[in-house]
């Protein structure tokens, strides 16, 4: 399988007046790795909140020929929609395994849930190595360092089988190590799914991005490759010219325990 | 006709009560998210501080005056002791703090069996406030139901007028809507905590100096109105003044009406019917607070 | 699932064979050595004790585990209660060759039995009633408050207002409820005669085998994926949302097990105690559901079981003797207990022991 594609049309979403996302159109092929990019405010995470039916909004979002405004949370994440929040919100009192555990079985009947967890789903096994937290996966998520949570979210997405990954700013407050790693996990994810990421790190972007589209003040402003985006003048004036300067995120932090 | 005006007449006086018991809920659930038991026992410190005055100053008017002001301290002291003592330390488990301040209000019934007596007293009330005031047309209300409807509509203005113009208000509105930021700007949150605490503390004094008009006073009157009182916050929406002032109207008439036409204690449970159905509509209250964080 | 690889981490020895001993342990003392060392008198106040119990242990799974501040759960306790004493008062009648039962013939609104009095005369009937009646009301109530996502202290205040409604109306309807008074002056027990010591006995038995079974359930629940997914709502309930699951029914299970259990208690008391009434069930002993869990510990099974007896024992002993000094130190109790040790008295060994703060916060049954 290659993931599912992600059709937006005209998406508008409104705060008391103020108009979060303007009428965005976005078309997102089966197995893209798409980087979402666009100044604070520009209105990334609400566009991935109205997808996720976090928040109300107008116009028309389809996945796999299913219209998703309008649908509660819980049915767009079971069309197989995944999201991450751009603070790692893991079951912190659960370990790392019973994290993962979880989001491998919304699908499972009262009669499984009812019943002890026995061994170990061989969808978690697989999501425990390509995560590398195969050591730590007894150990209560609450004690993983930030990176280590991030991985685990992602883990978690991917045990829940979905088609489609929203990434909320995945490598925010990582140091140089860990994003690397991160994109690199990000590359093999997006072999068998399809992944949008949020993001400020404009290196990241370079290094990992198959295509991009830039969002301001709720608006599409560009869509491309990297380089075609980074070439149109609107948004380099967006930008204020700092399109090929790194954001004070991505200056590397010391390296974390 | 006339016996739907009474009864709603009735409801706006139960509406007073609940608003003015209300009214210091809304400010401390409002703005630190704590439910406080205790409340219902401050209510009671503020009957009683009427009653202890009214034994020693013969006038029921004069005392009942000076009690107004006392009972605010009295209380407004107690609620005050009791933030800096215990529910400072529970900020971030306010569902503890419902069942730490009930063991308080436990032990602060007992306190006043202790020095009053188990059995209830009475004050007796100034000469103006035993009539009745005809409205015409077979309508009448009893003067201590206007005082204390009056007394309510003081207090809300005064304390819209505190929050609205005063910096100490600026501060409240300012870490309700946000602590965090609040604090980092400079705001000193605990202090700000323990004024917003003294204030609803010392309104529930307020109410009980009013309830001693309409009723006995006893070591057990404040647990009678409390849970009312919570769900008038509740309804309104947490924090919200006019979601309190309108609720507590809307519930005092609904339960009158309700009373009329049923019995006492089937009113009672289809008010609940109706507020369960309220909270479909609206789960976050009449009025809410509405931002953009998550999760 | 279809492929599962072997567990690796099997759980230690000694953890293995910890909870069925300490199951059989309980099951001893419960059924072997209590009745043998009691009195006739201190038996049958430990089947009292027992009762509080049982609606501790859905206390533990609702409030410990799903985070569910649970305080009406007089309610429960008394729709299983009265539907009790429905049946044994009407069959105690039918005994004497009445009709109605005797308070109805005092405050007399007539010579006929209401009419939803009329099914609780079939046994059957009336025990199913005694666990399903509290569970549809707490499945409709649950249903509706969960699915708007009304929580935290919401929940709370509506359980407890839900609490005063009952009592209220209860009070109200004095010809057909026995009002304030309740149900009182039970004489048999499906045909055995409450005044002999011997089924007095008996009922003891019962209700402490019903408590070990239903500890038993709680405890599967409690390690089962269910239980897991449980904590899992309670800590974070809008990404469980976004993992698929609908938070609200998981919710709702806890919430409606745990009025089955409370339901099941109040019709078990009826026998042991003789009565049920409104002041058994308002806002107060609402409260008091909760307090002996939470002194025990929520969390914990055994905790919150050994609480509630802990407490109801300590209150009908000092009570009577000490009523002013009783309502203090209860007052100090959930002060302490709740304000400084949220685990409970079974994190105590655990806070004194590892002076670690960080790594496994005791779990306090907040929900955002």
């Amino acid at each position: 399988m290659s993931g599912e594609g992600l059709t937006v049309r005209d998406l508008r979403v409104t705060f008391d007046g103020f108009k979060a996302v303007d009428g965005v159109d976005l078309d997102i092929r089966p197995g893209d790795l798409r980087f979402l990019i666009g100044p604070n405010g520009a209105g990334k995470t609400t566009l991935v909140d109205a997808v996720t039916g976090l928040v109300k909004a107008t116009g028309s979002v389809t996945f796999g020929g299913e219209e998703l405004l309008g649908k509660p949370v819980h049915k767009i994440a079971r069309l197989g929609i995944g999201r991450t929040f751009q603070t790692a919100t893991v079951f912190e009192e659960l370990t790392v395994l019973q994290n993962l555990d979880i989001a491998a079985g919304s699908g499972r009947g009262p009669l499984t849930l009812l019943r002890r967890r026995k061994g170990v789903p061989e969808s978690v096994t697989k999501a425990l190595e390509t995560t590398g937290l195969t050591d730590l996966r007894d150990r209560p998520a609450g004690v993983l360092a930030h990176g280590q949570k991030q991985w685990l979210e992602i883990g978690m997405l991917l045990v829940q089988d979905v088609k489609l990954l929203l990434l909320d700013e995945p490598v925010a407050g990582m140091s140089h190590d860990e994003r690397e790693a991160t994109g690199a996990l990000l590359q093999r994810v997006s072999e068998d799914h399809t992944v949008v990421v949020i993001e400020h790190d404009m290196d990241f972007m370079r290094s990992f991005a198959r295509s991009v589209s830039v969002l301001h003040a709720g608006k599409m402003l560009s869509e491309g490759t990297v380089a075609e985006v980074q070439a149109d003048a609107k948004v380099q004036e967006v930008y204020l010219g700092r399109a090929s300067e790194p954001e004070p995120a991505a200056v590397p932090v010391p390296e974390e325990a | 006709m006339t016996v739907i005006l009474n009864q709603s007449f009735t409801g706006i006086s139960i509406g007073a009560v609940l608003l003015l018991i209300a009214l210091g809920l809304t400010l401390t659930f409002g703005q630190m998210g704590v439910i406080n038991m205790a409340h219902g026992e401050f209510i009671m410190a503020g009957a009683y501080t009427t009653y202890v005055l009214q034994k020693s100053i013969s006038s029921a008017g004069v005392s009942l005056l000076v009690a107004l002001p006392l009972a605010f301290l009295v209380a407004g002291a107690m609620g005050v002791l009791l933030e800096w003592l215990l529910i400072r330390r529970l900020y971030t488990r306010p569902l503890d703090t419902l069942l730490v301040t009930w063991g308080v209000s436990l032990m602060l019934q007992q306190l006043a069996r202790d020095i009053f007596g188990a059995p209830n007293v009475q004050t007796s009330a100034p000469d103006l406030l035993t009539g009745n005031i005809s409205l015409g047309g077979g309508i009448t209300f009893a003067n201590s139901r206007l005082f204390i409807l009056g007394l309510a509509l003081l207090c809300v203005l005064a304390l819209t007028l505190i929050l609205k113009l005063t910096p100490l208000g600026r501060r409240i509105r300012a870490v309700v809507q946000n602590r965090d930021l609040a604090e980092v700007s400079g705001i000193a949150t605990g202090q700000v905590d323990r004024m917003t605490f003294f204030i609803g503390s010392g309104l529930a004094g307020v109410a009980g100096v009013a309830l001693t008009l309409v009723g006995p006073i006893g070591p057990t009157m404040g647990t009678n109105y409390i849970v009312d009182a919570f769900l008038v916050v509740v309804v309104g929406g947490i924090g919200q003044l006019k979601g309190s002032v309108i609720t507590a109207f809307a519930l005092g008439v609904l339960q009158s009406v309700l009373e009329y036409s049923t019995t006492v204690s089937v009113a009672k449970v289809m008010v609940l019917v109706a507020i369960v159905a309220f909270l479909q509509w609206r789960p976050q209250g009449l009025y809410t607070l509405r931002t953009r964080s998550l999760a | 699932m279809t492929t599962t690889t072997p567990s690796v981490t099997s759980v230690p020895l000694l953890e293995r064979f910890r909870v069925p001993g300490g199951f059989v342990l309980g099951a001893v003392l419960l059924l072997g050595v209590a009745p043998l060392a009691l009195s006739d008198f201190r038996l049958s106040l430990l089947a009292k004790y027992l009762c509080y119990a049982i609606v501790a242990v859905g206390v533990s799974l609702a409030w410990g585990r799903g985070g569910l501040m649970v305080l009406g759960q007089g309610v429960f306790f008394g729709l299983g209660g009265y539907a009790m004493a429905m049946h044994l008062k009407l069959a105690d009648a039918a005994a004497t060759g009445e009709t109605l039962p005797d308070f109805m013939q005092l405050y007399g609104t007539g010579d006929a039995l209401p009419w939803w009095w009329k099914p609780f005369a079939n046994p059957a009937f009336a025990l199913a009633m005694t666990v399903l009646l509290p569970m549809a009301v707490a499945a409709v109530l649950g249903f509706f408050v969960f699915q708007r996502r009304v929580k935290g202290a919401y929940f709370a205040i509506l359980s407890q207002a839900l609490a005063a409604a009952l009592s209220i109306w209860l009070i109200g309807q004095q010809a057909t409820t026995g009002g304030t008074n309740g149900l009182t002056d039970i004489q048999g027990f499906f045909g055995y005669d409450l005044n002999d010591p011997v089924n007095q006995r008996m009922v003891y038995f019962i209700i402490a085998a019903v408590l070990l079974v239903l500890m038993a359930i709680a405890r599967q629940l409690f390690v089962s994926r269910y239980g897991e997914l449980l904590i899992a709502v309670r800590d974070s309930e809008e990404r469980v949302r976004f993992l698929g699951y609908n938070p609200a029914n998981v919710k709702l299970v806890a919430y409606v097990v745990a009025a089955g259990m409370a339901g099941l208690a109040g019709a078990l008391f009826v026998p042991a105690v003789g009565i049920i009434s409104p002041a058994l069930i308002g806002i107060v002993p609402s409260i008091g559901f909760v307090i002996g869990a939470a002194v025990g510990g929520r969390a914990s099974l055994v905790g919150a079981v050994l609480g509630a007896i802990a407490v109801a024992w300590a209150q009908s002993t000092l009570s009577d003797a000490f009523p002013a000094a009783w309502t203090y130190l209860q007052g100090l109790l959930f002060v302490v207990a709740v304000g400084f040790l949220p685990g409970g008295l079974a994190s105590l060994g655990v806070v004194l022991r590892k002076r670690r703060t960080r790594t496994t916060p005791i779990p306090t049954g907040e929900t955002a």
